[in-house]
């Protein structure tokens, strides 16, 4: 296609810092935090008001220029990648707070803004944004929002969907709508449109502003850390404190090898020589919490721990956060190339699930180091490889699709919260029939006729975009997936 | 992350490099405490997207030049280190390639003139001296480079103080309780020669002999920091030879850059046959709140009148050394001080050497950023353990119309001495 009247037009509403179109410019854009793809766009437009990201929504679809939104690129599955002969919508400097009301507790925000920068400007309320993807000091709204992110404490509190109340949204074709509206009870009248586009991969459009929902900051909290001999019980301690009624903020796992990697990053003074450790963190009013800290004690008493710590004040607290959150990258340290799955099982198959995986690792001889949301079942197997190795990345995706395939099979899902994006296209059929996908496909096309917002991603098969990693998927070759 | 980096071609620094790129995971962590992503919001001008673009030069698909700008616009703050949960070796990895960068690049006459004048002035105390005393820094860029003047020269003051000599040795009172030897540093002793003096009293106090090597000269950091390599070298074996770290217990700074630099001297002689002295003279090499803090401090006096300061973390310091909480405890141990933070999570205030010169924009937007923490905290004085920070603050300061105070760490423990002595 004909680049160059879109090119023009482009040229018309930035100036040329803002529209980025050198070879080394591009480079810095081709991949997210999943560097196995990459893709160099035709170019890369940084909007700084709204009106841009509308009139850029416009002339993409006027042309049928494909197009990606970005925030700061930390997707896990690819969903960030840019499409080839397609532009990206850097979001970054559509960075700012509109209006935070403590009375009404919300904030109004653009796409832009930084997760955890919501709560640090809610704070002096009192108040804060719950969702605390560990990405939170880094990832934006706006991916949030596309992705429905998680994170620890959304066991307690839902995802990103549960907290976002209302939307302005430019779709695909260049229409702009409003959902929900600034109200908690204005949910709930008619379709659940924010349900729709939350979570929606960047498929429908570009999210430009944010009404979300701030919640008072808990009066205290109570972080329990228990070191188990081995992982399996961990995963019952688990089941055990969910069949007991309680529902803590966050309950997550680490095993050794994430343990080993955090500890190395962050000194975060976990126990030596655990097989995995459970963090249990209770948090609310203050009464509640100091009556359900002692029913809690017992379970874990009795859960099977060898080593039972509690932290005595708000920077203990941190650290052993800090190490959990920093868990993903610094497994970096122990192995500079590894895969990151995101399946879901039924909480009551944790255990079962953990020790398959052990199974899995030992079989095709790679290590995997498990960290993740263990109170809502959701796994994060990373799978170390050395991609130095010909045909390591092949292998360890191989073990990556049994470990979804597994999830599928014990009632789960391929994602929790990173997405389907690029990375897991291709398990989709696992989970939906024909019929399901090409319903969601004949939804997205009443809003994207021309499919150029975001391609290739969530769908299988469709309009690839063209990788470095071309040809088959390995899965595919192995006859462990399939396209149709 | 993966590279196709063939190591071999770039000398004994190659594998440091590759070591970095390699252990990035891409993950985006440190874009949050990068100033000039904060400034810039683009990609390439983060520590993820520097990274990128430094693997794909060494990777040759793509020329220095290309990557160069964006490049030359990292301060070198290493504020992106602690905030990455991989142990990225940014700081190895940047002074590395630029030193591999610099010699292949283009750059104009005026940008060449620039930096040989840097680097054949700020080094020598006796040079700076003269070139600003006769003006002829002013003079050499009037007209051509309006900008990187009016950066220069506004960190400048118009009267330098008097020249201050060191003796040899600073003996220790009472019983002698360590030994140590003091770099005396380049900028900083023309600038303001009292902090070293404050620095020799002070360890004296505590019953500390300094001995400060006649012949020493700059440590070479700045050279290291802008990619001159091989002047950097130069700097840095004068002092090897003149510095026996074998008879003292530290090799001590009271300037931050100064202090990582010459942590980073085993890096710089990598591969060569002063590796190993190299080395040994790195392992000696504290901060001057560091050596104090784990020596255990004398109890200085009360303040005559309260004083309530904000304390601004040099990036050298925290982020380069991690050195948090050593000069806050010697702080904190001066009655009638009341100390205030920042909050603003340790963002470069954009001095970082000679970026002020070279990067006077984003240099100007993050002065600025940083005076307006400092003016929201409401202190009395503003007390940093390295006195570029110090320039900048106050230049930036003055820029809002607005004088305070500013003191290095040891100046304002001497203070406190003094004032036992006189009671
Ligand atoms: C170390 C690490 C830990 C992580 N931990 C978690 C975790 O605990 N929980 C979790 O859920 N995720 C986690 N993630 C994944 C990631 O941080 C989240 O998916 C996050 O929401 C992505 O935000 P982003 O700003 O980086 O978006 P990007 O990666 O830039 O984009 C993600 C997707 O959102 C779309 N998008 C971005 N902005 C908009 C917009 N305004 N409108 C429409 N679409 C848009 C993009 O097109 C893309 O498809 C982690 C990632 C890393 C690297
Ligand atoms: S935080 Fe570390 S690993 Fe992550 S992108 Fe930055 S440098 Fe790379
Ligand atoms: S050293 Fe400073 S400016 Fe350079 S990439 Fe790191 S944080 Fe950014």
């Amino acid at each position: 296609m004909d680049h160059q009247p879109f090119f023009a037009a482009l040229q018309r509403i930035y100036p040329k810092e803002r529209l980025l179109t050198k070879g080394v410019q591009l480079l810095a854009y081709e991949s997210d935090a999943l560097t196995s793809f990459q893709t160099k766009p035709s170019a890369v437009v940084i909007p700084e008001s709204q009106d841009e990201v509308i009139e850029t929504v416009r002339l993409c679809h006027q042309f049928g220029v494909p197009y990606v939104a970005r925030g700061s690129g930390t997707s896990l599955s690819g969903g960030s990648l840019p499409i080839e002969n397609g532009i990206v919508i850097a979001l970054n400097r559509l960075n700012r707070i509109k209006k935070l009301d403590p009375e009404q507790r919300i904030a109004v925000v653009e796409p832009g803004v930084v997760n955890l920068q919501i709560s640090q400007a809610a704070d002096r309320y009192n108040l804060y944004y719950a969702p605390d993807p560990s990405s939170q000091s880094v990832c934006t709204i706006g991916g949030n929002v596309a992705f429905n992110s998680g994170g620890a404490h959304c066991l307690k509190y839902g995802m990103t969907s549960n907290h976002i109340l209302g939307l302005k949204v430019v779709l695909a074709d260049g229409e702009v709508v409003e959902f929900g509206s600034e109200s908690l009870e204005g949910v709930g009248v008619g379709p659940d449109l924010i349900g729709l586009f939350v979570g929606s991969e960047g498929l429908f459009g570009v999210a430009l502003e944010i009404t979300v929902r701030l919640l008072p900051k808990p009066e205290l909290y109570r972080t329990v850390l228990a070191a188990y001999n081995d992982l399996e019980t961990a995963g019952n301690a688990v089941a055990m404190v969910v069949a007991s009624g309680l529902l803590p903020g966050a309950m997550e796992i680490m095993d050794r090898l994430s343990i080993k990697a955090a500890e190395s990053a962050v000194d975060a003074g976990y126990p030596e020589n655990a097989a995995a450790l459970l963090i249990v963190e209770l948090e609310g009013e203050s009464e509640q919490v100091e009556t359900e800290f002692e029913e809690i004690m017992d379970v874990i008493k009795e859960s099977g721990s060898y080593e039972i710590r509690v932290a005595k004040d708000a920077e203990q607290r941190l650290r052993i956060w800090k190490g959990r959150k920093g868990a993903f990258s610094s497994v970096g340290r122990l192995s500079p190339d590894y895969v990151v799955q995101d399946g879901v099982v039924p909480r009551s198959h944790l255990g079962k699930a953990l020790a398959e995986i052990d199974r899995l690792s030992q079989e095709y001889g790679l290590d995997v180091a498990n960290v993740f949301h263990a109170g809502d079942g959701n796994l994060h197997p990373l799978i170390l490889f050395n991609g130095r190795e010909e045909g390591a990345l092949e292998h360890a995706e191989e073990l990556a699709g049994k470990i979804l395939k597994m999830c599928v099979e014990l009632g789960g899902s391929i994602t929790g919260e990173h997405g389907v994006g690029m990375e897991k296209r291709n398990y989709m059929p696992a989970m939906f029939s024909e019929v399901d996908l090409e319903t969601m496909k004949t939804i997205r096309r009443q809003v994207d006729p021309k499919e150029i917002s975001n391609p290739g991603k969530m769908f299988p098969g469709g309009e690839a975009p063209a990788l470095k990693m071309t040809g088959m998927h390995p899965l595919e070759a192995k006859g462990i997936i399939s396209r149709e | 992350m993966q590279h196709r980096i063939d190591i071999k071609k770039y000398g004994p620094r190659g594998e440091a490099m590759a070591e970095a790129i390699q252990s990035c995971v891409h993950c985006g962590f440190c874009l949050a405490a990068c100033p000039t992503y904060k400034v810039l919001g683009e990609e390439m001008d983060s520590p993820r997207g520097r990274i990128y673009l430094m693997k794909e030069v060494l990777e040759e698909n793509l020329t220095v030049e290309e990557a160069q700008p964006y490049l030359d616009r990292c301060l070198g703050c290493i504020g992106c280190m602690p905030a990455c949960p991989s142990g990225v070796r940014y700081d190895e990895l940047i002074v590395s390639y630029r030193a591999f960068s610099e010699p292949k690049r283009k750059r104009s006459l005026m940008d060449n003139m620039a930096r040989r004048m840097i680097a054949e002035t700020l080094p020598y105390p006796n040079r700076f001296r003269a070139a600003v005393a006769s003006g002829k820094v002013g003079k050499l860029f009037k007209g051509a480079m309006p900008e990187k003047l009016g950066a220069m020269m506004g960190l400048v003051p118009a009267d330098l103080p008097e020249d201050k000599p060191l003796p040899p040795i600073y003996p220790a009172k009472g019983r002698r309780r360590a030994r140590v030897a003091l770099l005396s540093g380049c900028v900083q002793t023309v600038l303001n020669p009292d902090i070293n003096w404050a620095t020799v009293r002070v360890l004296s106090e505590n019953g500390v002999e300094t001995v400060i090597p006649q012949e020493q000269g700059c440590c070479g950091s700045i050279m290291m920091h802008i990619g001159e390599e091989e002047r950097a070298k130069k700097l840095a074996r004068q002092n090897l030879q003149v510095f026996v770290p074998d008879e003292v217990d530290a090799i001590i700074t009271n300037a931050a850059g100064c202090g990582s630099g010459m942590k980073e001297y085993g890096l710089l002689f990598k591969g060569l046959s002063e590796e190993a002295e190299a080395e040994k003279f790195a392992e000696k090499v504290q901060d001057i709140s560091v050596f104090l803090d784990s020596l255990g401090l004398k109890p200085p006096a009360e303040l005559r009148e309260p004083l309530t300061v904000v304390y601004q973390d040099a990036c050298h310091l925290l982020h380069a050394q991690g050195i948090r909480s050593a000069p806050r405890n010697l702080l904190s141990s001066i009655p009638g001080l009341t100390l205030l933070e920042l909050g603003d999570d340790g963002l470069c205030c954009g001095s970082a050497g000679t970026y002020n010169i070279e990067q006077p924009e984003i240099a100007h937007q993050l002065g600025q950023r940083k005076v307006q923490h400092v003016l929201n905290t409401g202190a009395q004085a503003v007390v940093s353990g390295n006195i570029g920070c110090l320039t900048q603050i106050q230049s930036h300061l003055a820029n809002r119309g607005v004088s305070l105070p500013l003191y290095h760490t040891i100046e304002l423990l001497d203070w406190a001495y003094r004032r036992k002595a006189q009671t």
